[in-house]
């Protein structure tokens, strides 16, 4: 049996008086690899946001793993825009920055630090690139950036917002390919409205809609969408999705 | 003799003057213009006049005076723009002003004349005390030390506050602090710069280590050794020419900004003829 990393029981969040999530009952274990989908504005940034901490439940209970609460917490990456891609600051440092969490106060950097920084550019392709700033890079490259820092604390969880917004299209495989390898280590939780290219990697669906409706297959019709009142179109279904799906 | 001891005790003054205001600008400096704070920062210069002008009325020391306003008009900003959701370059345009206006209306109600009113609006050496020179020196030790033992942690949350708060729960008092830090730095840099050209001596030096280099701790080094540079050498200029310390300063730093802008436009262009010919 996996080991169940968190759990949310009848848990609501609201900003102010507007309820975005409402009773959502969701686990999530071990090498679980879920899409979050569902329409703008449903709460699957939300659903996020209560997992890292950042907004806090107004009724429910959210229970964390042991290892998730004492050990290396959760990666998270962002949508793009909330990191000043002119700051001067290289490619290194930002890597280096996801291992904060672990360094409390004072974020020292050891020379096993480093190396592992280095390890985790070169994992991701970019190691000629270390010492850059990240107003040279594409956004692909940068995804990459982003995704190093949140997986340099070898995370048991990992959080992706919207990765496909700025993956560029030489690294949409690649980056796919690199969850799957991060997936045998580490849980993935990815938000995205994108159902058709995110079905071909994903293992099971999680559909936000203010309530939460969990389906434990990465298949999903239209009628399935219906029932679970998750209002977004699948143009269609076939043997192989994302070929099948992918925007004309 | 009287003149030679005088003489001395200005370019003692003048050097530790410049060593400091370099360090500190330097350091406070590079934060403001990594993180497009200018604005703000120039917003809490001019409300600090309110503390000045309070000091001459209640014959308070109007460092001291300015010391409060600049703190409170910095976490006045923060509260007007998360709190009241006013918009922020609207807050700092009204404390502005704000400040500015309770400075004049002090000073004109402070009964006899207020001689150094020039100096603090523009920067004197002649007016700079023993005490601001110390003042001035002890910030530079406060901020090499927070800025040394906390370098990552203000670099990151600086960088990505959003992706920090996920990661530390500590960003709000090290935006703070960090703020509170910047506000007296300038305030203790008014004696040297003054009101209004200040925030120049903060902004330029890091502008011009951004032309040769593009990583965080490197324009620190940079910053201070320009603004170095650049007070020292407008001291120098302003004494012998007999013109206004602050504006010889900024002169100065500009100047060096120009010349570094078209020396390293001029290589690039050279490299990029040698690539070509290559």
């Amino acid at each position: 049996m996996a080991e169940c990393l968190f759990e949310m029981r009848s848990l609501s969040a609201s900003y102010g008086a507007d309820i975005v999530l409402q009773d959502v009952d969701f686990r999530v274990y071990e090498n679980d690899f879920i899409g979050v989908i569902g329409p703008n504005g449903g709460g699957k940034t939300t659903l996020l946001k209560v997992i890292l901490g950042l907004l806090k439940p107004v009724k429910g209970i959210l229970t964390f793993n042991q290892e998730i609460l004492t050990g290396n917490k959760i990666g998270y990456l962002p949508q793009i825009s909330t990191g000043d891609i002119n700051y001067p600051v290289t490619v290194k440092d930002v890597v280096l920055s996801g291992l904060m969490i672990r360094k409390g106060l004072i974020s020292i950097m050891s020379p096993s630090d480093r190396n592992k920084a280095d390890q985790i550019i070169e994992e991701l392709g970019l190691p000629e690139l270390t010492n850059s700033p990240l107003n040279q890079l594409s956004g692909g490259q940068l995804q990459r950036v982003f995704l190093g820092r949140a997986i340099i604390g070898d995370p048991k969880l990992l959080l992706l917002d919207e990765p496909g917004n700025f993956v560029d299209a030489n690294f949409e495989i690649d980056f796919y390919d690199k969850l799957r390898i991060l997936n045998r280590r580490m849980a993935i939780l990815m938000v995205s409205h994108d159902v058709g290219t995110i079905s071909a990697h994903i293992k099971t669906f999680a559909c936000v809609n203010r309530h939460l409706h969990y389906h434990p297959s990465a298949e999903i019709t239209n009628e399935q969408l219906m029932a679970y009142n998750c209002p977004i179109q699948l143009i269609t279904h076939g043997e192989v999705p994302h070929t099948v799906l992918k925007k004309h | 003799m009287e003149e030679s001891i005088l003489q001395y005790e200005f370019i003692i003054k003048g050097l530790l003057g410049s060593i400091f205001a370099s360090i500190t600008a330097g350091l406070a400096g590079t934060y403001i213009v990594s993180k497009r704070m200018v604005f703000l920062s120039g917003g809490i210069t001019h409300a600090s006049f309110g503390g000045i002008g309070i000091g001459y009325f209640t014959g308070i020391n109007p460092v001291l005076g300015a010391a409060v306003f600049s703190i409170l008009s910095a976490l006045g900003v923060e509260y007007l723009s998360v709190k009241q959701k006013i918009r922020e370059d609207s807050a700092i345009g009204i404390l502005w002003a704000f400040g500015m206006a309770i400075g004049i209306i002090f000073i004109y109600l402070t009964p006899g004349y207020t001689p150094n009113l020039m100096s603090y609006l523009f920067g004197s050496i002649l007016t700079v005390t023993s005490a601001d020179i110390i003042a001035l020196g002890v910030m530079s030790v406060i901020l090499i030390l927070y800025f040394g033992i906390f370098y990552r942690t203000i670099l990151y949350i600086s960088f990505d506050e959003v992706f920090a708060r996920t990661y530390s729960p500590y960003v709000d008092v090290f935006k703070y602090i960090t703020t509170s830090l910047i506000a007296l730095t300038i305030v203790l840099n008014i004696r040297m710069a003054g009101v209004v050209l200040v925030i120049s001596l903060l902004t330029i030096p890091p502008n011009i280590a951004m032309i040769f280099t593009k990583s965080y701790f490197n324009i620190v080094i940079w910053s201070v050794a320009a603004a170095f540079i650049g007070t020292a050498a407008g001291y120098a200029i302003s004494f012998f020419a007999g013109i206004p310390t602050g504006a010889t300063i900024i002169f100065t730093l500009v100047l060096i900004w120009l010349i570094a802008k078209i020396l390293s436009q001029i290589t690039n262009k050279v490299k990029q003829e040698n690539n070509r010919n290559i």
